[in-house]
């Protein structure tokens, strides 16, 4: 790790994400939390649709698969946006913040380093669950073929522009909004159609539903596990997630200078 | 031309005015120190500086780089430490200084960081988590930090606040010995009179946000008849500036 020749932004940006690698060499038990949620969400929903299917046989298949899948591609989303909002937190907790913001680094470049930490963080975390559910209930998530990696990508870009959203509620409120790191996504999870299709909702949270990246992406994994590829859905992702993550990322430029003109960036961390 | 120049530099808040019409330059090489009581504007004059804190009026040149529009630039030549910005204390000293190697870009890192090691008698403490060392220690490896770019201007902020005697006066003497052969334009703010009369070309007395006077230790001295500046210090803040 001490040995890269890079120039310029991505020598920073590896300098950022160098600081949080380090960390976690160092620290086993931020490393075993990575993967902790992702592996028991796994077995608890596993195990119950191992019942589903011994209770109903056949017919709780397709259901199974749904629970699975949604369980595992969720986590996509929940490990991504943590990932990005635990990375910044981190800075806040070691009081280095102060630091980083004196240091030539630009503010994109520090987006890219928790994005870079982020993918990271989510594959160490999802990727032993994935394999999990292939060993012990014979579900492998690539069997829905290539568009399970525009999944992936929509979830991941969802789960960052809910954490700038995040982020910028601590640049304007200080640590007390950090409980928001680990809250917020699981907030929007009924609105996100994981386990259930957006036509089960109310009449009036549909719209909401409509709204997120999440309810188009998870309606296109039902419909790609019975051999569907339903692009209308994935395009509503890829649209809406465009939108979201440039209201994201202009809130987070905005609250960074509202932080810079209130002198929060050197106080920040009560 | 100064290696830090400042007009008319004002930070208010709301009704409170922290910083009110500061001017001054600092020509490349010399050491400017800013003396003033708790809540005089030295902290946020240095934070207005090094661009966390932006402005209300006036305008800031550092190394010839508008700090409202070129800041990055002048951020990479500049570095800056203090006491009460920690660094991640899980890191060892040499993950900590190889972060800040790469934020800016310096070549060869290794050999610098074994270089400012041997010079600071942090070889021996490289290894170690950042957060298991002394108060001591951890200055040591902030002023590691700020001189990982070879900066050409330095800001300080209490740079031996809570230092024992003798390793206050080992920093203080290694940063004479590193300005006089560096060059580097250094920005002292400090509550150690002392440090300030040893290091500093020339002092800004800040009150209340506003430079109250200013002048070489010598010339406040003789301003004041005073024998140091710490009984100049105290005839400031409880008097008011005698007219320059």
């Amino acid at each position: 790790m001490t040995g890269v020749a890079l120039r310029g932004p991505l020598r920073r940006i590896w300098g950022l994400m160098y600081r949080h690698l380090a960390l976690y060499r160092r620290s086993w038990p931020r490393l075993l939390e990575l993967m902790y949620w992702p592996v028991l969400q796994m077995c608890i929903w596993g195990f119950t649709a191992s019942f589903l299917v011994g209770r109903a046989g056949g017919a709780a298949v397709a259901t199974a698969s749904a629970l699975l899948g949604g369980v595992l591609l969720w986590e996509v989303a929940l490990r991504s946006q943590m990932g990005v909002a635990i990375s910044f937190l981190e800075e806040l907790w070691s009081r280095n913040l102060g630091h980083v913001f004196v240091s030539p680094i630009r503010p994109w470049e520090m987006v890219s380093a928790l994005i870079g930490i982020s993918v990271l963080r989510m594959l160490t975390g999802v990727l032993p669950a994935i394999l999990l559910a292939f060993l012990l209930y014979a579900f492998n998530l690539f069997d829905m073929g290539p568009v399970v990696v525009l999944f992936f990508a929509n979830l991941m870009i969802m789960g960052w522009w809910v954490a700038f959203g995040v982020v910028s509620l601590i640049l304007r409120h200080g640590a007390g909004a950090e409980a928001l790191a680990w809250s917020v996504l699981f907030g929007l999870t009924p609105f996100s159609a994981v386990f259930y299709p957006v036509s089960v909702l109310p009449a009036a949270v549909q719209p909401i539903a409509l709204a997120l990246p999440s309810s188009h992406v998870f309606e296109g994994m039902r419909a790609a596990l019975s051999g569907v590829v339903r692009w209308d859905h994935l395009a509503w992702a890829i649209g809406l997630n465009a939108v979201w993550m440039a209201a994201g990322i202009w809130l987070f430029a905005g609250q960074f200078r509202q932080a810079r003109l209130r002198g929060a960036l050197l106080s920040i961390g009560e | 031309m100064h290696a830090i120049q400042v007009q008319g530099l004002t930070k208010r808040y709301g009704d409170v005015t922290a910083v009110d019409g500061v001017t001054f330059g600092v020509a490349p090489g010399r050491t400017l120190g800013l003396l003033g009581g708790n809540g005089a504007g030295k902290t946020t004059t240095i934070a207005m500086l090094l661009g966390l804190l932006i402005p209300t009026a006036g305008s800031i040149r550092i190394l010839g780089h508008d700090m409202a529009r070129d800041r990055f630039a002048a951020l990479a030549r500049m570095n800056f430490s203090s006491p009460y910005i920690a660094l991640p204390s899980r890191l060892s000293v040499a993950e900590n200084l190889r972060v800040y190697g790469h934020l800016y870009g310096v070549r060869g890192l290794e050999a610098r960081i074994s270089e400012l090691a041997a010079q600071l008698d942090l070889t021996d403490l490289l290894g170690r988590p950042a957060g298991n060392l002394s108060a001591g220690q951890k200055t040591r490896v902030a002023l590691a930090k700020s001189l990982i770019n070879r900066p050409d201007v330095l800001l300080l902020d209490e740079p031996t606040a809570s230092l024992d005697p003798d390793t206050g006066d080992m920093v203080r003497s290694w940063l004479e010995r590193y300005r006089r052969e560096s060059g580097c334009t250094i920005l002292l703010a400090s509550h150690n009179m002392a440090e300030v009369e040893r290091l500093c070309d020339s002092v800004l007395m800040l009150k209340q946000g506003r430079i109250v006077d200013s002048g070489s230790p010598p010339e406040l001295l003789d301003r004041y008849g005073r024998d140091d500046l710490e009984q100049v210090f105290l005839d400031i803040a409880r008097r008011g500036a005698v007219a320059a």
